[in-house]
C-alpha cells in the first residue's frame, strides 16, 4: 500500500512500539501533526521543546526503553539542542525527528530553515537528513537501532517537509545491517580468566559502577559479584540504583568531588579498582594522578573510546556490560571453592567500617532551620526509596545523591554529564507519562525550577502527577558554595531572592502549592503533598548557606576532602 | 609525532565534516585530508596527515572507528606503508634560468605539464622528503604558485627485512 510520509513515520514508530511521544509543532511538520490522530501514538505536548527532550530523555532513563520527541524546523529544532547534548553525555537513547524546509529550499536561508544536522552532529551518536520518501522507512529504523544498541545515545532524523506529502510503498525492513557499525561485543574470555585469577589474588578489591551498568541492565549481576564475593561498591551518579544503596555494609556511596569519605578512600586504598561501565569522568577521579594510586584497574566498558582515555588502564575489556559480567560470574562460579570468600575481606570490610564511623556521611541538623539534607531525608522516608526521583543541578542535585538511597536502576534520574540546569522537571514528567502510578519527586533548586517552569502547564493538561520540591535557597546554590570557598565570599550574580511565588505560580497553572517555612512541617507538608492526586510544588525555605560537603576542591586528589 | 591514517568511509552526505569535527572539537590540526572514491561503489578512502602524540592518536583512532560511516581505520605510522603526495609548482623561469630548472625537474623525475614565457609549472609525485626537496630547490627561482594534495598511502604488500 502506498501511504505519504508522514503516514510512513508514524507506522514506524509504531512498529517501534512507541506508545508517547513529546512535541510541539510547526509549518515543518504540520503534515505529521495533520496524521496522529489516525495513529495509536498518544502525543504530549510540551510548552517548549526543551521539555519534550528531557522529557523524552526521562522516559527513556525510567523504562530502559528508547524515548522519542517530534519538533518544528529552525527555532523548534535549536531548542532541543541543549537536551541532545544532555542525553549525549549519559548516553540515553532518544530519537529525536525535527522538521526540515522543503528540499529545493534547502541550503537557500529559507524562512525557518537551520542546518540541524550540522549543528547537533557532536552532540549525537549519529544523524540523518532523510532526501527521499523512500529511504524514510529504512532511516528510521536505523536511528532506532543505533540509539538503542552499542553505547546508547540520541539519534536525529531530520525530514523535509515536502517528503511528508510525498508517497511511496511502505515496507518496514526486517533487520539492519550496517557494515561499519557492529557493537555488542562478547567479552574476551582470556580477559575475563585474567580478571577473575585477579579478584583471587585481591585483598582489597572495590568495584566503582557507573551508569553503563544500568544502560546494559546488568545490575543484577553486579549484585551478585559484589555479595558472593564480598566486594565493596561505589558509584558514579549515573550509576545509582544499580546497587541497592540500602545496603549498609557493602554500599559506601558515591565517590568523586561529592562522594563519600568512607568511598574516596576505599578508592585512594584499593589493590583492584574494577570499573563497571564508568567512565573516569573528571568530578569522580579528582587528580588524575594521584586516583586508585595502589590498584590494578580493571575497565568495562562497550565503548572503547572510554578506555584509556583519562586513566591508563591495566586489563581493558571491551564488551557489553551484562554479557562481561556474566562472563565474570560463570568464571568465578567455577573457581568459588578455592576461596574462603566470607572471610577473605573481612579486615578489608574492618578497614570500611571504621572510615565510615569516623567520617560517615552527615550534616550538621539544626532546631529552627530547615536544613536540605533534612528534607531529602524526610522524602526518603515518605516514599519508603520507592519513588522514582528527578533532579536538577546544583546543590538539590547532590544532596539528593547523598541522602536519597537510591534502591533501584532506572529509579533516578539526573544530568550527570552535561550538569543541565532544568532537566529534573521535564524528565519527571516523561518517568511519569511512563509510570502514572508512581510517586515521581523532582528535587529542584529554585534556580533550575525556572528554568522549564513553563511545563507545570504539560503536567496539569496530561495530569501527570509530578511533585517538586524546590530545596529553596534564594541563591544559585552550588555556584554560591564555590564563591565562598574559593572566591572570597563574591556572591557575585548568584543571589536569587527576587523570587515568583511559587505557590501562587502551581496554582495559577491549576496545580497545588505549598510552602514550608518551619521544620515542624516538614515532613505533614510533604506527605501532604505526595498524597494529592494533581502535580504541585512545595516551596520549602531552606537555610539559605548550607554547603554540600565531603567536596574534593576541583584538582586536588581525592584523599583532600573538605568534610562537615 | 605525525601520523597517516587511512580511513574508509561511507560515501554518504555530512561523512567528511563528520571526520574533520572529530579534530576540530579536540582542537587538533589535520595536516592535509584526501578523499577520493575506491573501486567499491559507496566506498572512500580519506588519507588524513595529523600530528599527535601516542594517546591523542590511540584516542583519535578509536573515535574515528565510533563514526557510524566510518568502516575502517588504519594507522601506517607503525607499518611499512608507500605515501605520494603530488605537487603542482608554478615557478618564475626566465630564459637564463631556465635550463637549471628542467635539469632539476629532470633529476627529479618531474614532468613540466605548462609553458610560457617565464613560467613553467611542474608536477611533481614521491613522498613527504621527496616533496620537501623539490619545493625547497624551486623556491630560490621564485614560486609563483603551489597546490598540493595531500598524502595518499597504502600499505606495501611484502614486508621484506
Ligand atoms: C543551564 C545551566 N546553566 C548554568 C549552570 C551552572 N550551574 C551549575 S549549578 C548552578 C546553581 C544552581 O542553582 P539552583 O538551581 O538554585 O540549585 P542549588 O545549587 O541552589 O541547589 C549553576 C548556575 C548549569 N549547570 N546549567
Amino acid at each position: 500500500m502506498e501511504l505519504t510520509g508522514a503516514q510512513i513515520l508514524l507506522k514506524c514508530l509504531e512498529e517501534e512500539g512507541v506508545d508517547a511521544m513529546f512535541g510541539f509543532p510547526g509549518g515543518a511538520v504540520i503534515d505529521i501533526y495533520d496524521e496522529i490522530p489516525n495513529f495509536s501514538i498518544e502525543h504530549i505536548l510540551v510548552r517548549h521543546e526543551q521539555g519534550a527532550i528531557h522529557a523524552a530523555d526521562g522516559y527513556a532513563r525510567a523504562t530502559g526503553k528508547t524515548g522519542v520527541c517530534l519538533v518544528t524546523s529552525g527555532p523548534g529544532a535549536t531548542n532541543t539542542v541543549t537536551g541532545i547534548a544532555t542525553a549525549y553525555m549519559d548516553s540515553i537513547p532518544v530519537v529525536i525527528f525535527t522538521g526540515q524546509v522543503p528540499s529545493p529550499l534547502i541550503g537557500n536561508d529559507a524562512f525557518q530553515e537551520v542546518d540541524i544536522v550540522g549543528i547537533t552532529r557532536p552532540c549525537t551518536k549519529h544523524n540523518y537528513l532523510v532526501q527521499d520518501v523512500r529511504d524514510l522507512a529504512r532511516t528510521v529504523k536505523q536511528a532506532f537501532y543505533l540509539a538503542r544498541t552499542g553505547r546508547p545515545g540520541p539519534v536525529l532524523v531530520d525530514v523535509p517537509k515536502d517528503l511528508m506529502s510525498q508517497k511511496c510503498e511502505f515496507e518496514y525492513p526486517e533487520s539492519i545491517s550496517l557494515r561499519s557499525y557492529n557493537p555488542n561485543v562478547k567479552p574476551h574470555i582470556g580477559q575475563i580468566r585474567k580478571l577473575a585469577q585477579l579478584i583471587k589474588k585481591a585483598e582489597r578489591p572495590l568495584i566503582y559502577s557507573g551508569g553503563g551498568v544500568i544502560s546494559s541492565k546488568s545490575h543484577e549481576e553486579l549484585r551478585w559479584l559484589a555479595r558472593e564475593l564480598r566486594i565493596p561498591v561505589t558509584s558514579t551518579l549515573m550509576g545509582l540504583g544499580a546497587y541497592p544503596g540500602d545496603d549498609e555494609e557493602l554500599w559506601l556511596g558515591m565517590l568523586g568531588m561529592h562522594g563519600t569519605y568512607c568511598a574516596n578512600m576505599a578508592v585512594n586504598n584499593c589493590d583492584l579498582l574494577l570499573a563497571v561501565g564508568a567512565r573516569f569522568d573528571d568530578r569522580v577521579t579528582g587528580k588524575i594522578s594521584e586516583f586508585a594510586p595502589h590498584a590494578t584497574i580493571v575497565h568495562i566498558d562497550v565503548d572503547p573510546t572510554s578506555i584509556q582515555k583519562n586513566v591508563s588502564v591495566h586489563v581493558p575489556l571491551v564488551a557489553d556490560c551484562k554479557s562481561a559480567l556474566a562472563a565474570l560470574q560463570k568464571e568465578m562460579k567455577s573457581i568459588k571453592g578455592e576461596v574462603n570468600w566470607q572471610r577473605k575481606h573481612e579486615q578489608w570490610l574492618e578497614q570500611i567500617i571504621e572510615w565510615n564511623r569516623l567520617h560517615p556521611l552527615t550534616y550538621i541538623d539544626d532546631e529552627v532551620k530547615i536544613k536540605p539534607q533534612y528534607v531529602v531525608e524526610k522524602i526518603y522516608e515518605i516514599t519508603k526509596g520507592d519513588a522514582i526521583v528527578c533532579t536538577e543541578v546544583g546543590q538539590n542535585q547532590m544532596w539528593a545523591a547523598q541522602f536519597y538511597k537510591v534502591k533501584e536502576p532506572n529509579t533516578f534520574l539526573t544530568s550527570g554529564g552535561l550538569g543541565t540546569m532544568g532537566y529534573g522537571f521535564p524528565a519527571a514528567m516523561g518517568a511519569q507519562r511512563a509510570f502514572p502510578d508512581k510517586l515521581v519527586v523532582n528535587i529542584a533548586g529554585d534556580g533550575s525550577i525556572q528554568m522549564n517552569i513553563q511545563e507545570m502547564m504539560t503536567v496539569v493538561c496530561n495530569k501527570l502527577p509530578v511533585k517538586i520540591v524546590i530545596l529553596n535557597n534564594g541563591y544559585l546554590g552550588m555556584v554560591r558554595q564555590w564563591q565562598e570557598l574559593f572566591y572570597k565570599k563574591n556572591y557575585c550574580a548568584t543571589c536569587m531572592d527576587a523570587q515568583p511565588d511559587f505557590v501562587k505560580l502551581a496554582e495559577a497553572y491549576g496545580a497545588a502549592g505549598y510552602r514550608i517555612t518551619e521544620k515542624k512541617d516538614v515532613e505533614k507538608v510533604l506527605r501532604e503533598a505526595f498524597e494529592v492526586d494533581k502535580p504541585c510544588i512545595v516551596d520549602v525555605r531552606v537555610a539559605q548557606e548550607e554547603n554540600v560537603y565531603p567536596m574534593v576542591p576541583a584538582g586536588a586528589s581525592l584523599t583532600e576532602m573538605l568534610l562537615v | 609525532m605525525k601520523h597517516t591514517l587511512s580511513v574508509m568511509v561511507e560515501n554518504e552526505p555530512g561523512v567528511l565534516s563528520r571526520v574533520a569535527g572529530l579534530f576540530s572539537g579536540r582542537g587538533f590540526n589535520i595536516e592535509s585530508l584526501n578523499v577520493a572514491p575506491t573501486l567499491e561503489k559507496g566506498v572512500s578512502l580519506m588519507t588524513i596527515v595529523a600530528r599527535g602524540d601516542d594517546a591523542i592518536i590511540e584516542q583519535i583512532v578509536k573515535q574515528l572507528r565510533k563514526l557510524v560511516p566510518v568502516i575502517t581505520v588504519k594507522d601506517f605510522t607503525q607499518v611499512q606503508a608507500v605515501e605520494r603526495e603530488m605537487v603542482l609548482v608554478k615557478v618564475n623561469a626566465e630564459d637564463s634560468k631556465r635550463a637549471e630548472i628542467l635539469r632539476i625537474t629532470d633529476i627529479f623525475r618531474c614532468k613540466v605539464v605548462d609553458v610560457s614565457i617565464d613560467e613553467l609549472t611542474i608536477e611533481c609525485t614521491g613522498d613527504h622528503g621527496k616533496i620537501k626537496a623539490i619545493v625547497n630547490l624551486l623556491s630560490r627561482f621564485g614560486i609563483k604558485e603551489i597546490a598540493r594534495t595531500g598524502n595518499v598511502a597504502m600499505k606495501r604488500a611484502m614486508q621484506i627485512d
